[in-house]
C-alpha cells in the first residue's frame, strides 16, 4: 500500500491535472476554434506557438518559467504588484506551467474536430436563423464531442505525466508541489526502490489504461 | 565471394583500432557541487597526460543508482564518504582506491548583497519566504543544512519555508533567480579564485554539522585502466589541490 506521503502526492497530482484540464478546455476551445476557422496570416504563428511544448524539452520551459515568473521577471513583477507574490514553489505556479505544457494536447484534437465539422452545418443553422452562439452550443459542441473527450483525456494524462517543468519550478514541497513523478524520482534517488515501484507501477498502469480507453473508442480515430 | 568481405573486414579493423585508442579515455561521475573545480582539473589533466576525460555531473544518490545499474563510469567523485564506502563493500569499487579528495564547506547564501549577515542572524529574524536547500535525503549538503538548523534550534520554526532542489546546482538556481531569497549551498559554487563571486554569505561554522568529507574511488569498470589510476593520482597532486582549495574546500 502507498504510504501517506505517496497518497499526498497522488492527491496533489489528481487535483493539479483536474484543474489544469478544466482551464485548458476553457482557454483551448476558442483558440482551437479560431485556428480551425481563420484564414489570417497569424494562423501559422499561433499554431506554432501552441505546438511548441511538443518539441521543447521541459528544461527549456522550466528554465524560462523560473526566470519569467520569478521576482525579477516581467510576470513575477506583475503578480507581485497585484499582491499575489511570485508563482514558483506554489500550486498556482504548477497550474500555470501545466496549462502551457499541455496546451497542444488539448488544442490540437479540438482543432481537428472543428475542422472535420466544416462550415456547412453552421451555414444551414444560419439559414434557420440560429445565432452564432446558438449554433455553436447546439451544433458544434455535440458534433465535436469525441474531440472534447480526446482533448480532456490527453490534457489530463499529459499533466499527470509532467516531470521536468515541475522539478524546475516546484521546489519539491510536500502537499504543494511534490507530484507523483517527482516523488518517484525522489524515491529512486534515495534508493527506496520498493516505494518507487508502488508509484511507478501505478503510473504505468494508469497511463496504459488511459491510452487503451482512447484507442479502443469505437468508430473514431485516436485524435478525433 | 571472399573479396566482398575484405572491405567489411577493413571496416571492422578500423572500429577495433578506434576502440583501442579510446582506452585512454576515462569516464568520471562527479558530485554536482564539485562541477567547477573538476572542469578545471580535468582540463589540466588532459593537457598534462594526454588522456581524455568525460565528466558526468549529478546528485550522488542518482550517480550511485546509475553505477549499480551498469553505468560505464570508471572513477566516482562523490559528495560524501558513505556512498563510495558502500560501493566498495558491494564490490563495485576497487578496494583501497578510496580517499578524501576534498572537505566541503556549507554556506548560507543570498544573491542580494547585504541580505545574509556574517553571523547567520538572518535565520533567526526569519524575514524571508523561501529557504532553499538540497534534498537532505540524497544530498550531503542538504543533510548538513538540516543538521545546522537542528543544532541552532530553528528547524521546526523554518520548516514551512523550505524549498528543496535535487542537488546543490538546482538549489543555486533557485537562489540566483531570486525565487528563494537565500539558501544553503556549497561554498565552491560561489567562490572562484578565493573570492566570493557575488551576493552575501555566511560560512557555516564546521562544528554545526558533521564534516562533509567527499571521497573518490576507482570503480570496478576502471580496475585495469591506466587513465583511471592516473586521474586518481593527479587528484592527490599539488596542482589539483591548489584548484580545489581555491574553490573554498578544505583538504
Amino acid at each position: 500500500m502507498p504510504s501517506d506521503a505517496n497518497f499526498a502526492a497522488i492527491w496533489l497530482t489528481l487535483r493539479l491535472a483536474t484543474i489544469a484540464t478544466a482551464i485548458l478546455l476553457i482557454v483551448g476551445t476558442p483558440i482551437a476554434w479560431w485556428l480551425a476557422r481563420t484564414h489570417s496570416k497569424w494562423k501559422g504563428i499561433v499554431g506554432a506557438v501552441v505546438a511548441l511544448p511538443l518539441v521543447l524539452p521541459p528544461t527549456v520551459l522550466g528554465f524560462y518559467l523560473l526566470i519569467v515568473l520569478g521576482p525579477h521577471g516581467p510576470v513575477g513583477q506583475l503578480t507581485q504588484s497585484l499582491g499575489w507574490g511570485v508563482l514558483p514553489f506554489t500550486f498556482a505556479g504548477l497550474v500555470v506551467a501545466s496549462v502551457l505544457y499541455s496546451m497542444p494536447f488539448v488544442v490540437q484534437p479540438l482543432q481537428q474536430a472543428f475542422e472535420a465539422i466544416g462550415v456547412r452545418p453552421l451555414e444551414v443553422a444560419a439559414t434557420l436563423r440560429a445565432s452564432p452562439w446558438d449554433a455553436f452550443f447546439s451544433i458544434v459542441l455535440p458534433l465535436a464531442k469525441p474531440g472534447f473527450i480526446t482533448a480532456s483525456i490527453l490534457g489530463f494524462a499529459h499533466t499527470v505525466g509532467e516531470f521536468g517543468v515541475v522539478l524546475m519550478i516546484g521546489g519539491n514541497i510536500p502537499e504543494k508541489t511534490r507530484v507523483v513523478s517527482v516523488q518517484i524520482y525522489d524515491h529512486v534517488e534515495a534508493l527506496e526502490y520498493a516505494e518507487a515501484h508502488v508509484l511507478a507501477g501505478g503510473m504505468l498502469l494508469f497511463s496504459f489504461l488511459v491510452l487503451l480507453a482512447l484507442y479502443s473508442r469505437k468508430g473514431t480515430s485516436a485524435w478525433k | 565471394m571472399t573479396s566482398r568481405f575484405i572491405p567489411l573486414l577493413a571496416g571492422l579493423m578500423l572500429v577495433v583500432s578506434s576502440l583501442a585508442i579510446q582506452a585512454d579515455e576515462v569516464q568520471v561521475a562527479v558530485a554536482a557541487n564539485f562541477t567547477a573545480p573538476m572542469r578545471k582539473i580535468a582540463a589540466e589533466f588532459e593537457k598534462d597526460t594526454g588522456h581524455k576525460v568525460l565528466l558526468v555531473f549529478g546528485a550522488t544518490g542518482k550517480l550511485y543508482a546509475q553505477i549499480k545499474n551498469g553505468a560505464p563510469f570508471q572513477v566516482f567523485l562523490a559528495a560524501d564518504d558513505k556512498t563510495p564506502a558502500k560501493l566498495e563493500a558491494e564490490g563495485d569499487a576497487v578496494p583501497g582506491s578510496r580517499f578524501t579528495y576534498a572537505i566541503g564547506t556549507l554556506v548560507l547564501w543570498s544573491a542580494q548583497p547585504g541580505f545574509v549577515d556574517n553571523q547567520g542572524e538572518v535565520l533567526i529574524k526569519g524575514q524571508f519566504k523561501h529557504l532553499a536547500m538540497s534534498n537532505p535525503k540524497t544530498a550531503p549538503y542538504g543533510a548538513a543544512a538540516v543538521a545546522t538548523l537542528t543544532k541552532l534550534g530553528l528547524f521546526d520554526a523554518l520548516r514551512s519555508k523550505f524549498v528543496t532542489g535535487e542537488n546543490v546546482s538546482q538549489t543555486y538556481q533557485f537562489i540566483v533567480t531570486g525565487n528563494a531569497e537565500l539558501g544553503f549551498i556549497a561554498l565552491s559554487q560561489i567562490m572562484t579564485d578565493g573570492q566570493l563571486s557575488g551576493g552575501s554569505a555566511w560560512i557555516v561554522p564546521a562544528d554545526l554539522h558533521e564534516p562533509i568529507r567527499q571521497d573518490a574511488a576507482i570503480l570496478a569498470n576502471g580496475k585495469d585502466q591506466p587513465a583511471a589510476r592516473s586521474l586518481i593520482e593527479y587528484l592527490k597532486g599539488e596542482k589539483a589541490k591548489a584548484i580545489i582549495r581555491s574553490h573554498g574546500y578544505d583538504l
